[in-house]
């Protein structure tokens, strides 16, 4: 079978899908062997400590959690909105959610303190801890979604993805509110403890999941030699613009807010002026990489062929290095920042009270977050081999596009 | 006719020395556990679980804690089986935190730890239920169940609590600790459950400091009610309403 163009993507391209699959493998790999290595010599390998307890890979699997439910959005506009444009890209956005989810929660659970009582995290709830209701919400996104997939990819089932698809939205809106919530509801420190945690992060997730999303789908055009219809890219890059702007709006307020109550100003100064490493990411790769380069070159007109590039995977790519860096502010800052329990005092002790805490991560958790990118790479790769992914809307006008050339 | 009267053989005597030796050990082994049960059953018995009619707290005269001192630090390293090291990575369950008024300059030093909240964050957060609060108000980590997440330690406004980074060795068999858990102050758990005070309180008045009373919040006739009365005391991040049992007297 040609290569040039695959509709079944099960009978082309194997040695370029096995090649993405023995990197995506490797990366797993490396990523299980850090797992094991800090399941063996403790914590003590990685760069958390007493002061700094969530590091990088809690970076790496929030954001993957909250891009997980942002890419299910796709396939809510389509079935909940009824949009057909992306009601054929419903399955991908479907699958993507469930892949990066897959990736986020791995990281969460091997980076445990003790992850061998997984046992214990399942079947001992405290209803009081959002992250309790966490691990419901991601649970039941695994279920619902599965079905929502069902329905989409089954014909029979074709009637219920309407009212199933509107559940997975309901349930995804509830899962980032919760995901956000993880910070929001923690009152000892200045960085967190704000009710706009969770929209936030509901508005963050709309960006970065469609980000991905348009990533995945260029690469997957660009894989069978594909062309985006020119339509579904104006509609998707003005979405995508949109959102970032929010995302930016979201800072923006968030920011104010904190401003606006006094006992926030050191917080907000270090965040914004003088926090060194966390000012620099926040405003040169959250603000100004992640979040206003996209926006100009998503609304800058140019040429057809540069046009394409910078769409479809350049600038979403972009608001993806954002989201991480945002991450990284947030919940690195957040805890870099100390804490301010006798206000008016200079305060110090043996236990880094009154300094900014430092935090340098190692290898293992470059290895365990990064394995957890992996997972979903790899996940979303076999997937789109083995089954249809591929949005079917466009591609039968492009195929008659190309036997009329 | 009487019978002679047997003279014991040297066989005999033997025989009954060993029966007076073996009976001594038989009545010591009943015996000695019966005085060291009578000593344990004036303390609550362990079945009957805390009580909710006291509640366990501290007042902490920062007027009366030394500068340089770390003898309630000390104390709790040496009961609790902690090293003492003070690395980033290293737990400490209570530690001196040293505080300067910006506008005065009046220098303080007090000792800061778990403060065993009425309405702990910690527990509230905790996925599992590890992080719990015992009926007589002592905010506990149960080792069963910890699964190491950390969100307690993201959630105390006070910092009060450690990860263990690393595997352990020489632990003190009554103080359970592990690699992968959290842990913090239990306030001498195992010393109060036996009407004993809490380590680094022993240590403070022994040294002559009397910084810190310890004693049943819910108990008006208790040392800590009296003082708590006659004194005005502080809670730490006040503002946050947790109602904590350590109190201060001097910020």
């Amino acid at each position: 079978m040609s290569n040039d163009f695959c509709t079944d993507l099960g009978q082309c391209r194997t040695k370029q899908f096995m090649t993405l699959l023995g990197i995506g493998g490797v990366v797993v790999l490396a990523g299980l062997y850090a797992f094991f290595t800090l399941e063996h010599h403790g914590h003590v390998l990685t760069g958390m400590n007493n002061q700094i307890v969530w590091g990088l890979p809690h970076v790496f699997a929030v954001f993957l959690i909250v891009a997980a439910s942002g890419a299910l959005n796709v396939a809510s506009i389509g079935s909940v909105f009824g949009k057909p444009m992306y009601k054929a890209r419903a399955p991908l956005s479907g699958m993507l959610a469930l892949a990066m989810l897959v990736g986020g929660l791995a990281i969460l659970v091997l980076d445990l303190g003790r992850p061998d009582r997984l046992v214990v995290a399942m079947t001992y709830y405290n209803f009081k801890s959002i992250f309790a209701w966490n691990m419901i919400f991601y649970n039941g996104f695994f279920a619902i979604v599965g079905l929502y997939l069902l329905t989409l990819m089954d014909r029979r089932l074709k009637l219920w993805s309407k009212p199933v698809g509107f559940i997975a939205f309901l349930w995804r809106l509830s899962l980032t509110t919760a995901t956000g919530s993880i910070f929001g509801f923690i009152v000892a420190r200045s960085g967190y403890n704000s009710a706009l945690m969770a929209p936030m992060f509901i508005i963050m997730s709309f960006a970065y999941g469609l980000a991905i999303f348009m990533v995945v789908q260029s690469s997957m055009y660009r894989w069978n030699g594909l062309r985006l219809d020119e339509n579904v890219r104006r509609r998707m890059k003005n979405l995508l613009a949109v959102f970032v702007g929010a995302s930016l709006y979201f800072t923006i307020v968030f920011h104010l807010t904190n401003l606006y109550f006094a006992k926030q100003w050191d917080y907000e100064r270090f965040i914004l002026l003088d926090g060194g490493m966390y000012t620099f990411l926040f405003w040169v790769v959250q603000v100004f990489l992640g979040g206003i380069v996209p926006i100009i070159l998503l609304f800058v007109p140019r040429s057809k062929d540069t046009e394409a590039m910078c769409f479809c995977f350049l600038a979403p790519s972009l608001v993806i290095l954002g989201g991480l860096a945002q991450m990284y502010v947030t919940i690195i800052g957040g805890q870099a920042f100390p804490m301010n329990m006798f206000p008016g005092h200079q305060v110090s002790s043996s236990f880094y009270d009154g300094v900014v805490g430092t935090y340098a991560p190692t290898v293992w958790e470059w290895m365990l977050g990064l394995g957890g990118v992996g997972i979903a790479f790899v996940a979303t790769v076999v997937a789109v081999r083995m089954f249809k992914f591929m949005p079917q809307d466009d591609f039968t006008e492009l195929q008659m596009r190309r036997s009329t050339d | 006719m009487s019978e002679p009267i047997k003279q014991d053989t040297p066989a005999a005597d033997g025989e009954r020395r060993t029966f007076l030796k073996a009976g001594a050990a038989v009545a010591g082994a009943v015996v000695a556990p019966g005085v060291l049960l009578y000593g344990v059953s004036q303390a609550r018995p362990p079945e009957e679980g805390a009580s909710s009619k006291q509640r366990w707290g501290l007042l902490i005269d920062t007027t009366k804690c030394g500068g340089g001192c770390h003898t309630c630090v000390d104390a709790c390293n040496a009961e609790n089986g902690l090293d003492g090291k003070t690395g980033p990575q290293d737990p400490q369950w209570i530690r001196k935190v040293d505080i300067k008024d910006l506008r005065t300059g009046y220098v303080q030093s007090l000792p800061m730890m778990c403060q065993h909240c009425e309405h702990p964050p910690c527990v509230d957060v905790c996925p599992t239920g590890a992080s719990m609060k015992r009926a007589d108000g002592i905010v506990l980590v149960d080792r069963h169940i910890c699964i190491g997440c950390r969100y307690c330690m993201m959630a105390c406004p006070y910092k009060a609590r450690s990860f263990v980074h690393e595997p352990l060795t020489d632990q003190n068999p009554e103080v359970p600790r592990g690699k992968g858990c959290v842990e913090s102050c239990t306030l001498c758990v195992q010393r109060v459950d036996r009407d004993e005070q809490p380590a680094c309180v022993e240590a403070c008045t022994a040294e002559g400091h009397q910084a810190m009373i310890f004693g049943d919040l819910k108990d008006p006739q208790s040392a800590i009610s009296q003082a708590l009365k006659s004194v005005d005391s502080v809670e730490v991040r006040a503002d946050l309403g947790l109602n904590t049992g350590v109190r201060y007297q001097g910020i």
